[in-house]
């Protein structure tokens, strides 16, 4: 059954419409929800993928399936990563109100509609300029409740990270204040989508539902993830202006002090700077887009003291 | 009068970011600090500066400022993204004054905002010029956060006629103005009603405004009226109206009008009939403090917001509207 969350009149000829799928009935229920930022398109596939294979055993299901696969549906249709109109980032502007402006209207109709669920999962895939691995962030305030529901979700990498009052604006801070207990996946790129990462995502999700009793077919095997704390993740960011040419893959092993790439200057024909691995470990961030400037983030390596 | 490129920010193909700060007054005191525009829509503020500057060069050089009295004024720190027409840092869209108190060893934006940040460090009082979130043109007032540091009597001494005070929300924390007035200055953030267009009346407003806080501190002698009586009140006292309809939006007041109750404020039309899909009414007697300036309105944006003339009558009446809705 397809629902609409939200409607608001557009200035001409159109509304702007939330809508979710609703698969199931009865507790628990458990919404996916995507497209915050209209640049990440990885939960696309995570939703058709998780929408066709629950329609399709449906006899399996117990309890709700929500997806919302469109928070923003004006910044995916324009390839916008905050809301077109008033350019602001949709998760900042959590948990809304009924007297603001449209923007923290449509915030907190989107709560109020997921808030009481048994479990939000909140897909999000980096941006244009980074390419993450798979892996789920959970403020270090709500750790204690969430990491035992981590190991389901087959994600390579949980991140605790500290709290900061700016993130107390995202719909996942504003869920799990609510009491709904929200995971946030961060997987792949902007504008992209990674198909074995949905299929990897997917297969947490299932698993995620077993254990809360919602899914009774059989689940391919998942592998927990890593932990890291703040402590363990080492940033690496450029210190010139440039193009920056990757020497390594995304997502290996690298060791402290490794090449990790170039930022050229492609008017001369010289190197600006050669940026090495500050630490051993796993490099589960590297930049995607070449341009880089002073401060732009290259890559995050999980190495260090955990 | 010392001009001065306080750091710079090499990129990729374009010249460097150079941003310049005018000191003026005795060196080594830091009395007063301006910043101007940190996006890059923000010509009207970038342009109060420059007139801020004009009037202190002027000022200095008749010896008109005190031997206490050092000043900084940095008038644009988004070049890079003014250029190109661009509101938010042009690389990545991010907002300079979503940065604040900004990271040196962070990303660029993070890395900027840390390094006007060190630049504005210190200075017993800070004015930031700037512009609202909202699409629109607001009455020229100050706006205090409360951050439990805020010092609203003092910002009587700009003679404006409102003071605004914020209950910061969380995404206000990384704004210059709740971290400056953190790092002990006291810290007052100027809106006049433009901001991509030059209102050259409300800048000279903002000017003498600054100036003639100077000159109640006895750190100026520049002949400034008294100006006008502030009144203090919270933010959340406005009162918007918002319609339920989307369409072409038709002001039949301007921002500054006096309204009474149910006096219509504006008409939301049918864009392409022109038939009448809202009329828009006062919900409280009040001033027009803000209006939405484009033509095309959503449903539930804001179209104006009135400030009620009696205190605590705008949630009352805010909440009768809604429920009317």
């Amino acid at each position: 059954m397809i629902q609409e969350v939200v409607r608001v009149p557009l200035a001409v000829g159109e509304d702007l419409v939330i809508q979710k799928r609703r698969i199931g009935s009865g507790g628990p229920r458990l919404c996916v929800v995507t497209g915050t930022h209209g640049d990440e398109l990885e939960g696309q596939y995570v939703a058709w993928r998780l929408n066709r294979l629950l329609q399709d055993n449906l006899s399996h299901l117990h309890g709700t399936v929500d997806i919302y696969p469109a928070l923003n549906p004006l910044g995916i249709s324009t390839m916008t990563r905050g809301m077109p109109l008033c350019d602001l980032d949709m998760n900042r502007t959590f948990p809304g109100g009924r007297d603001g402006a449209m923007s923290e209207l449509i915030a907190a109709r989107l709560t109020e509609d997921i808030t009481g669920a048994d479990l939000c999962i909140d897909i999000h895939a980096s941006n244009i300029f980074l390419r993450e691995i798979p892996q789920v962030r959970i403020n270090v305030n709500t750790a204690d409740k969430l990491v035992p529901l981590t190991k389901y979700l087959n994600m390579n990498l949980l991140w605790i990270h500290a709290a900061a009052t700016v993130l107390e604006s995202t719909l996942a801070h504003s869920l799990n204040a609510a009491g709904t207990p929200t995971l946030v996946v961060e997987m792949g790129i902007g504008i992209r989508i990674t198909r074995a990462f949905g299929e990897q995502l997917l297969t947490g999700i299932l698993s995620l539902m077993a254990h809360l009793g919602m899914w009774d077919a059989p689940v391919a095997p998942i592998a927990p993830p890593i932990v890291s704390s703040d402590g363990a993740v080492s940033f690496v960011n450029a210190n010139f202006p440039g193009m920056f040419f990757p020497a390594v893959e995304h997502g290996v092993r690298v060791e402290q002090g490794q090449k990790l790439g170039v930022i050229a200057d492609p008017l001369t024909g010289g190197i600006r700077e050669t940026l090495h691995s500050p630490a051993a470990g796993l490099l589960f961030t590297l930049r995607e887009y070449p341009v880089v400037y002073e401060g732009s983030l290259i890559a995050r390596v999980l190495g260090g003291s955990v | 009068m010392r001009e001065e490129v306080l750091f710079t920010l090499d990129t990729p193909y374009r010249q460097p970011l150079a941003v310049k700060g005018w000191f003026f007054g005795t060196p080594g005191r830091k009395t007063l600090a301006v910043m101007g525009a940190l996006r890059g829509n923000e010509i009207q503020q970038m342009y109060l500066c420059s007139q801020l500057i004009q009037h202190l060069c002027a000022l200095e050089q008749a010896g008109g400022l005190s031997q206490d009295c050092g000043i900084l004024v940095i008038p644009c720190a988004n070049q890079f993204s003014m250029n190109v027409g661009r509101r938010f840092w042009a690389a990545d869209n991010t907002d300079i004054n979503r940065m604040f108190p900004g990271y040196d060893a962070g990303e660029t934006t993070q890395r900027i905002a840390a390094r006007i940040f060190a630049a504005l460090q210190g200075y017993t009082y800070g004015v930031h010029v700037t512009s609202l979130y909202l699409p629109g043109s607001c009455l020229p007032h100050l706006r205090i956060m409360k951050t439990g540091y805020q010092t609203p009597e003092t910002a009587r001494a700009f003679g404006l006629p409102y003071i605004a005070l914020r209950e910061p929300h969380p995404y206000d924390t990384t704004t210059l103005n709740y971290n400056w007035q953190i790092w002990n200055t006291e810290t007052f953030s100027l809106y006049t009603p433009a901001t991509e267009r030059i209102d050259a009346p409300a800048a000279l407003q903002g000017v003498e405004a600054v100036l003639r806080f100077l000159q109640s501190r006895e750190l100026c002698r520049c002949g400034v009226g008294p100006g006008e009586p502030s009144r203090i009140f919270a933010e959340e006292t406005l009162c918007n109206v918002k319609p339920t309809a989307g369409g072409l939006l038709v002001h039949q007041v301007s921002l500054g009008s006096q309204v009474w109750r149910s006096q219509p404020l504006a008409e939301v039309l049918d864009p392409c009939s022109g038939a009448v899909r809202q009329t828009l009414r006062a919900p409280v007697d009040g001033r027009v403090f803000f209006v939405h300036e484009a033509c095309l309105i959503n449903g539930y944006d804001v179209a104006l917001r009135i400030l009620p003339d009696k205190a605590g009558e705008s949630q009352a009446q805010q909440e009768q509207q809604e429920q009317q809705a």
